[in-house]
């Protein structure tokens, strides 16, 4: 099971044959991932990685011939919201969006589009998905992980693996990994992730990692303290020394007008019950003595 | 990107909204000149407003009445080159002083939490908004535009009965409607008039009128938008840019300059941010944030490290990799390389984990770098070499 990619997962990767798109791919496929096919348009017809993808002009040919039902996208800012709206009208159920530095007021309009479509959105500007021993979707490197029982789900991408590396040391091994995005407008929040964990059968405890600006922590934090009563969790949020006014590098990441900060974030979760680790070296301590074994 | 307020009332202006005639001066002589032009258009006085990139001018003492020519010059001569915020001030911006009948608020944000353009108006306008939203909440309209087709007419109207302007409502809606377009057509992330006022001022005809005017403007603008909207980079205040933040931005870099001692260079925001709050736990204080961006080569390693070494406070510097599309074989030579070309000695730090981890070990140890194994022992080490590396000052 897992949640968003496993062993049902049939990828499709838009953007296979560009530079970010082909190195990724490799390590996807190297990795176990059912990477059927590659989109480029133009490049139809041909094949990546050494022969082993075929590439499709269109994501709904690559659907047609491969059944690809997930797709990971690395198409530069100007075209993603674009290939995101390709991959909903072609009938993929999951999109992960890879791609940095697209336009808030292009992403309001496309994760309305896709929503409306009922497709999954994650992203953009995240690491994608890993399901340890099924698949990996994005960029996050495989060999940090262990198969397991623990659900990851993070804004950010090297701290995540910071986190995750700390874990699977400690001999704690995950379910999936998400990483949900760092921008001010994403597909899927906190929350949308919290809600899968909690019906996965194969996940049985949670940690949430978190960073200053909006209030999707604090969104989280809220739903877990009346439904997740008796899971075990624990988080860690970074920016507890960042200043206010100051975007700390992720477009989402700053506090404005007093609000979005680490302290009030930390409080929210620690009144839902959720231990907040002061390193993320410190989160498998907290997940044993919230009872994972 | 934020914008001055003489900009951000051009913007204004583009969308067809009732803006008042202002000049910018640069000098006293330049703002006497723009206030003998107000007064001889009929002004009975002039306000001069520091053009700074920090709220509270007021408080400051940066927004100020004159009632003649000389007296404008003379105050324009105090506040420019007054410190606001640690902003000196360069340019103040002229206009006639508004008769103001009342105030209100209008904004629009991008609202993270609905995925919506959120309009917000207050009846209750001159002040932070801010403050409003704490003290009285109730006392916010909040409108969120539609996601695909905008701010619609009766969302417009709306507002403007929520506010009590019904007797001003055409003139208000279309201030609303061009508020959010202004905000579509910048990519803007906030387009915010305070106030928004009901002024009155004298017709053709010699009788009083009662009009609604835009006398404040603030708007931030998207950075992931600016490169498909050239004219609007053009606006960025390079008076009140930090050179080192220029330097940062033209390598791809991601650098903000704080107070401490402790440089700073990661790959990622979340771990950058991360590793500055654990050299605070660990008893030091960072002296920047540095995010080098995924993928980072030699060449952009070198930069990072001029940029760090460049703040004369600067007594260790921590390096903190995590391969994962970065290679950390890349950044070890980087800082080999960057070392060799180093004017000042500052002990370093470095751990470097993941992608190519080996043969950055061998690298960093060949090259007799202190190296650390987590990112907890790293913080502690480089706050240790610049508590050493520090004599009582």
């Amino acid at each position: 099971m897992s949640i968003l990619v496993g062993r049902e997962t049939r990828l499709v990767v838009q953007g296979i044959t560009g530079r970010e798109g082909e190195f990724h791919s490799r390590a996807m496929l190297d990795y176990g991932t059912p990477l059927v096919a590659g989109v480029t348009p133009g490049k139809g017809g041909q094949s990546a990685l050494d022969g082993r993808v075929p590439v499709f002009d269109t994501v709904a040919e690559a659907v047609q011939q491969t059944g690809a039902n997930t797709s990971c996208i690395y198409v530069p800012a100007a075209g993603a919201p674009d290939a995101i709206l390709e991959a909903a009208g072609a009938g993929i159920g999951t999109v992960i969006c890879i791609t940095e530095g697209i336009p808030a007021l292009d992403m309001l309009t496309t994760v309305e589009a896709v929503a409306q479509a009922g497709v999954r959105l994650i992203g953009p500007n995240c690491p994608g998905a890993t399901s340890p021993g099924q698949a990996k979707v994005g960029i996050i490197p495989g060999s940090i992980h262990r198969a397991g029982r623990v659900g990851v789900v993070s804004r950010s991408g090297t701290l995540t693996y910071e986190a995750v590396q700390a874990m699977t040391d400690a001999g704690i091994g995950q379910s999936t990994c998400v990483g949900i995005g760092g921008d001010p407008i994403i597909g899927t929040t906190f929350l949308d992730i919290l809600r899968l964990f909690a019906e996965d059968p194969e996940t049985d405890a949670i940690v949430l990692i978190g960073e200053i600006g909006g209030a999707a922590e604090e969104a989280a934090a809220t739903w877990a303290a009346e439904h997740l009563r008796g899971v075990p969790m624990a988080a860690f949020i970074a920016g507890r020394t960042a200043p206010e006014g100051k975007r700390m590098g992720h477009a989402g990441a700053i506090i404005s007008g007093g609000a979005g900060t680490a302290a009030g974030k930390v409080a929210a979760l620690e009144e839902a019950g959720i231990r907040v680790a002061a390193s993320p070296t410190e989160i498998p301590a907290l997940l044993r003595a919230a009872g994972v074994s | 990107m934020k914008i001055q307020e003489a900009d951000a009332k051009s913007l204004l202006v583009a969308q067809g909204l009732p803006v008042p005639p202002w000049a910018v001066a640069r000098t006293p002589a330049e703002a006497r000149a723009a206030a003998e032009q107000t007064f001889a258009a009929g002004a009975e006085q002039v306000v001069i407003k520091a053009q700074v990139l920090v709220g509270g001018r007021g408080k400051a003492g940066g927004v100020k009445l004159a009632s003649s020519a000389a007296e404008a010059e003379e105050i324009a001569g105090r506040i420019l080159g007054m410190d606001i915020k640690g902003i000196t001030v360069r340019k103040v911006l002229v206009a006639a002083a508004a008769d103001i009948v009342k105030e209100f608020y209008l904004g629009a944000v991008l609202d993270r939490g609905a995925r919506r353009i959120l309009l917000m108006g207050s009846a209750e306008g001159g002040v932070e908004i801010e403050q409003v939203a704490a003290e009285r909440p109730d006392a916010i309209v909040r409108i969120h535009a539609h996601p695909l087709l905008g701010l619609l007419n009766w969302q417009a109207r709306q507002m403007v009965f929520g506010l009590g302007l019904s007797v001003h409502r055409q003139a208000a809606v279309a201030i609303a409607m061009g508020l959010v377009r202004t905000m579509l057509a910048n990519d803007a992330d906030l387009v915010e008039i305070n106030p928004l006022a009901i002024v009155r001022s004298r017709a053709a005809d010699g009788t009083d009128q009662l009009t609604l005017q835009c006398l404040d403007a603030k708007i931030t603008l998207d950075d992931s938008a600016l490169g498909r909207h050239p004219g609007l980079e053009e606006l960025r205040d390079l008076d009140e840019e930090d050179p080192t933040d220029l330097a940062a931005r033209a390598e791809g870099i991601s650098f903000i300059k704080l107070d401490g001692t402790i440089g700073c260079m990661v790959n990622g925001a979340g771990l950058a941010m991360t590793t500055m709050d654990l050299v605070k736990r660990a008893g030091g204080e960072p002296a920047n944030f540095l995010d080098i961006g995924g993928g980072a080569r030699a060449d952009r390693v070198a930069a990072a490290m001029k940029l760090i070494l460049s703040d004369p406070k600067v007594r260790a510097i921590l390096v903190n990799i995590f391969g994962g599309i970065t290679r950390g074989d890349e950044v070890a030579r980087g800082l080999i390389e960057a070392r060799a070309l180093q004017h000042r000695e500052v002990p370093m730090v470095v751990r470097i984990v993941g992608t190519n981890a080996e043969e950055a070990a061998r690298l960093l140890t060949e090259a007799r770098f202190e190296t650390a194994a987590s990112l907890d022992d790293a913080a502690a080490k480089a706050v240790a070499a610049a508590g050493v590396a520090s004599p009582a000052s």
